[in-house]
């Protein structure tokens, strides 16, 4: 991995292998991912449903039900210990107190039979022993920080008085109770219109500057990722096919998946005619191919890319593509990539 | 220009008991002319569902009247009606998972609409379909399958055959791609594409994805709670908003571009959509309105057209004469 290392990741997960069995056979949800993230950063994970973006940070945080799921290899460094396989650091659980995680759907993360206040307020509890009263006055000035009005009254409601936005704001209060340095954001604005989730998008932001937490978005929204994103990972058929800075992925795209997404959502300049839909879908991962995994939908794919599986292969300085057109015997002038390539 | 689909005033209220009632949709005109794809944008709680549903008779309306070429429909709609009504306009659902019986067929889903207008023996039915699942990019063997065999975006396409089967002129798309992948959305949309262009279809396209809306339609319409608060072609819609709303939804929306992105200075509107219970007098986005005025309050401005004589009109006391308000009050 060719990540730019400025500064020691907070977070570095190495070659993540995630299986489910079922009856249908095993799924391979997340075949090696890689993909690290420092303080005061965001990571994007980017990918369409089923690709493993979300099993990804489900299982490192513990929240895959195993059985059917297993962790087949792989470890995530958290500050350097590896919490892959164990959750207890230093005394304490690791999940809701150095790492906080928010879900695409507050309405079904939250507990309904629970005051929004005391469920912030079990979290101090649990993590840092604070007594009930004192918890309690934490998750007032929680809810504050996350600009919910009337901060005191909101905490004695139940969840079902909220609206979408007001309980995805009390589910980040929760996951920032105990100062994570990670941040895990799952879809966090998918179900919100879009003038709720630039609210959402724009107090993320703003918490991350005031407390420099690493941020790992998972989303398949290509606009969420170029307004929040430093780093981007694209994740196909459980892999990571790019990474890189987020201008160099948006810029020059070296995967031949990334530039299909790129032509297949309207921007600001698309014209009538310009979108372009890739034909075809994701590969079966019961049985993953053993070549490249976009092999059967790929405009650019060559005779190796059907029995060779390719390796990461650096593009630029901290960008890099699982793609054999990045190889260095790869045919040179390709017609798509041509202009993208520097060496 | 001659409108395929006319909404004259159309309102939609429920009633929720003790006197509370829900202005869902509250008055809006709208005229579509032939082949033309108009987008209909909002929040969830704005009424634009509930609008195209009202429009092709799935709700009986309040008040107010839908004409389909000239003709008033009735206000609500028995089997009758349906059977009537169905082979001109039709619908195709956001959810592709509950909007199909998960105990019929494909092929049963898609050729009920034949079934039900009568006239046409099975095997004529039966051909019908097989062709329809071709032209929607599925194969003749699917149509003995069932619908959670299928994929998102392979049962959205069964969706759009069973709506396209009876040959409406019409069809209102409500939020078609909203449930589907990236890449499978720019599927859908080009076959619905396609589609159009070969049928000569009228849309009406509902959707909250303001950059694929502005993709789509030729003119786009902007709802907030319940009313129309701005309507013109697209592209003047989506890069000259005039209405506050219609500016602030336009510029919460992020594009993919991270450059643009990072420039962009925060136009986060404050607060959310109130609830539509009991809406009093005055404009419905005064209490968030960042351009406010007293006027606003007291007086519910209408859509009028700007005074540059294009076709943009725009319900908004910013651009009205102090006249035109002294007189409506």
């Amino acid at each position: 991995m060719t990540a730019d290392a400025k500064a020691a990741p907070v977070l570095d997960v190495r070659d993540l292998h995630v299986e489910f069995t079922t009856h249908g056979g095993v799924v391979k949800a997340v075949r090696g991912a890689s993909f690290s993230v420092a303080a005061g950063k965001t990571l994007a994970i980017v990918g369409e449903s089923g690709c493993g973006k979300s099993v990804s940070v489900q299982s490192i945080m513990g929240l895959i039900p195993m059985p059917p799921g297993r962790i087949t290899g792989g470890a995530a460094l958290l500050h350097g210990t590896d919490i892959v396989r164990r959750k207890i650091v230093d005394g304490d659980d690791v999940r809701g107190n150095r790492i906080g995680m928010i879900f695409q759907d507050p309405m079904s993360s939250l507990n309904p039979t629970m005051k929004i206040g005391d469920q912030i307020a079990e979290t101090l509890e649990v993590h840092r022993g604070y007594s009930r009263a004192k918890a309690r006055a934490r998750a007032v000035e929680l809810l504050t920080q996350v600009q919910i009005p009337e901060a005191e009254e909101r905490s004695q409601q139940y969840p079902f008085a909220f609206s979408g936005g007001m309980l995805q704001r009390a589910m980040i209060a929760m996951a920032i109770a105990c100062e994570p340095s990670v941040l895990i954001a799952d879809e966090p604005t998918t179900a919100l219109d879009v003038t709720i989730q630039a609210q959402i998008l724009d107090l993320l932001a703003e918490l991350q500057r005031k407390n420099g937490m690493a941020i790992v978005l998972i989303t398949h929204d290509l606009a969420v990722v170029a307004r929040m994103a430093d780093e981007v990972a694209v994740m196909y058929a459980g892999e990571i096919v790019e990474r890189g800075a987020v201008e160099d992925v948006f810029d020059q795209p070296a995967h031949p998946y990334t530039l299909g997404l790129r032509g297949a959502l309207p921007s600001r300049s698309t014209e009538r005619a310009g979108l372009n839909p890739i034909e075809g879908a994701p590969p079966d991962l019961f049985a993953p191919p053993t070549g490249c995994g976009y092999f059967a939908r790929c405009a650019h794919a060559m005779r190796v890319c059907e029995q060779h599986h390719p390796q990461q292969l650096p593009v630029a300085a901290g960008h890099a593509a699982r793609c054999w057109l990045h190889a260095p015997d790869a045919p040179r002038t390709h017609p798509a990539i041509q202009h993208r390539v520097r060496r | 220009m001659s409108a395929l689909v006319e909404t004259i005033e159309l309102t939609k209220h429920f009633a929720m008991g003790r006197g509370r009632t829900v202005h869902a949709v509250d008055g809006v005109s709208l005229a579509i002319a032939e082949r033309e794809v108009v987008g209909l944008v909002g929040e969830s709680g704005s009424g634009k569902s509930t609008f195209g549903r009202t429009l092709v008779g799935l709700h009986a309306k309040t008040a107010g009247e839908v004409r389909f070429a000239g003709e008033a429909l009735p206000s609500s709609y028995g089997p009758a009606d349906f059977r009537r009504h169905a082979a001109n306009m039709q619908m195709i659902f956001q959810d592709p998972y509950s909007s199909l019986n998960p105990r019929m067929t494909v092929g049963e889903i898609i050729g009920e609409g034949l079934r039900l207008a009568g006239g046409q023996g099975r095997a004529q039915i039966r051909a019908a379909v097989a062709d329809w699942l071709a032209r929607v990019g599925l194969e003749p063997q699917h149509a003995s399958r069932y619908p959670h065999e299928f994929s998102g975006g392979q049962r959205q396409r069964v969706g759009i055959a069973r709506a396209l089967i009876l040959k409406p002129r019409f069809v209102v798309c409500d939020e078609p791609i909203s449930a589907l992948d990236v890449s499978v959305q720019a599927q859908i949309v080009r076959l619905l594409g396609d589609l159009k262009a070969s049928l000569g279809l009228t849309l009406l396209f509902i959707a909250h994805d303001l950059s694929m809306v502005r993709y789509v339609s030729d003119r786009m319409a902007v709802m907030y709670l319940g009313s129309l608060v701005e309507i013109g072609t697209a592209d003047d819609v989506y890069f000259r908003p005039k209405h506050p709303y219609t500016e602030i939804l336009i510029g919460s929306n992020p594009e993919p571009n991270p450059r643009t992105e990072r420039r962009r200075v925060a136009v986060a509107v404050t607060g959310e959509i109130p609830s539509p219970v009991n809406i009093g007098a005055g404009c419905r986005f005064a209490s968030r309105c960042p351009k406010v005025m007293e006027v606003c309050r007291r007086v519910t401005p209408r859509l009028e057209p700007l005074a540059d004589g294009g076709a943009r009109r725009v319900a908004c006391h910013l651009y009205t004469s102090p006249a035109a308000i002294s007189g409506s009050t």
